[in-house]
Order: structure tokens, then C-alpha cells, then sequence
């Protein structure tokens, strides 16, 4: 199971991290950073497996593209400015964080604009 | 995609920081400087590639 080298390689890289951030805090920084997109990468794989299955399912269903591809999306910018967001945290800029996170929510509220037209209309023709 | 990379980032920190360490007892402090302003620099080329590669993989994966 991949759960168990990502939780080992975790705990090594902890314990390396802590043995170059007295002397290169940045250099500790970069460290985690690039565990952290290592361990995204490994875990892409499962996540486009499951949205082939949410696409076909969708389809079966018939409900509209345009909603599951607005959601997904959603969850890449949320996903994104989370990770960037925690990184700039780790490194103690709590401020740039605080912006990157500020963002992410206006693009993912003009993501979800058309959704809820489209939600309003459905009601109002059901009134 | 493997783990040696954060080695690699994790080696050359040490290295660069006890090169730090032994430059500025020689007392050659800006020469200290310099070589670690090359291993932040080295380090940061790597990192940046692999970002581009999270970037363009998320940018597939949830068609943004």
C-alpha cells in the first residue's frame, strides 16, 4: 500500500528537515515543499481515476457537463491555494497566505455564479 | 517522480551549510555567502521544475 511509503518517507524527511533548519531555514522550506508535491503526484493517479468514474456516472445520469467540470474545477483552485497557502504558513508568512486564500475564494465565487443562475432559474420556473 | 529529489535538496543544504560554517572560520565571510546563495539557487531550480510539473499534471487531471 502507497500509505505506508508516503508515512515513512514522511517521518525521514521530518527528521531531515529538522537537521538543516537551524543552519538553511529556506533550504528546509524547499525540503518540504517538494515532499509535498511529490506526495500530490503519487496521489493525481487515484484522483483522475475516480473522476472518470464521477464523468461516466454523470453521464448515465445525463445531468449537464458543464456542472461536474464547474465542480471540478472548483475543487483544482481549492486544492491549488491550499497548498500554496500552507506552504507560505510553513514558512511563517501568515499574511501572503491570508491573500493567496483570499483569492481563491473570489475565483471559486465567480466559478459558482453560473451554477447558482442556474439553480434560481429552475426554481423560479417551478414557482 | 521518486524521493531521491528531497535527498538531493536535503544533501545539498548540509553540504552548503557546513561549507558556510568552514568559509567563515577561514574568515572568508562574503565567499560564504556567495556559495550559499548558489545552493539556494541550485535547489531552487530543481524545485521549480517539479511545481511546473504539479502545475500542468492539475491543470490536466481537473481541466482548468
Amino acid at each position: 500500500m502507497e500509505i505506508l511509503q508516503i508515512v515513512g518517507a514522511g517521518l525521514v524527511v521530518t527528521v531531515l528537515i529538522l537537521v538543516i533548519k537551524p543552519q538553511r531555514p529556506e533550504l528546509a522550506l524547499q525540503v518540504s515543499l517538494v515532499f509535498g508535491v511529490l506526495v500530490f503526484l503519487l496521489i493525481l493517479g487515484k484522483i483522475s481515476g475516480v473522476i472518470h468514474v464521477l464523468e461516466e456516472l454523470s453521464q448515465r445520469a445525463n445531468i449537464n457537463q458543464f456542472y461536474l467540470s464547474t465542480i471540478l474545477k472548483i475543487i483544482g483552485v481549492a486544492y491549488i491555494a491550499e497548498f500554496g497557502a500552507q506552504v507560505c504558513r510553513d514558512a511563517g508568512e501568515g499574511s501572503i497566505a491570508a491573500k493567496v486564500e483570499l483569492a481563491a475564494k473570489v475565483i471559486i465565487m465567480v466559478m459558482a455564479v453560473p451554477i447558482i443562475v442556474a439553480i434560481l432559474d429552475s426554481l423560479i420556473k417551478l414557482a | 517522480m521518486s524521493i531521491d529529489l528531497v535527498f538531493k535538496i536535503a544533501i545539498v543544504g548540509i553540504v552548503v551549510s557546513v561549507l558556510h560554517i568552514v568559509l567563515k572560520q577561514a574568515g572568508k565571510e562574503d565567499i560564504a555567502q556567495i556559495v550559499t546563495l548558489a545552493g539556494v539557487i541550485v535547489v531552487l531550480v530543481m524545485v521549480i521544475e517539479l511545481i511546473s510539473d504539479l502545475f500542468v499534471m492539475v491543470k490536466t487531471v481537473f481541466q482548468l
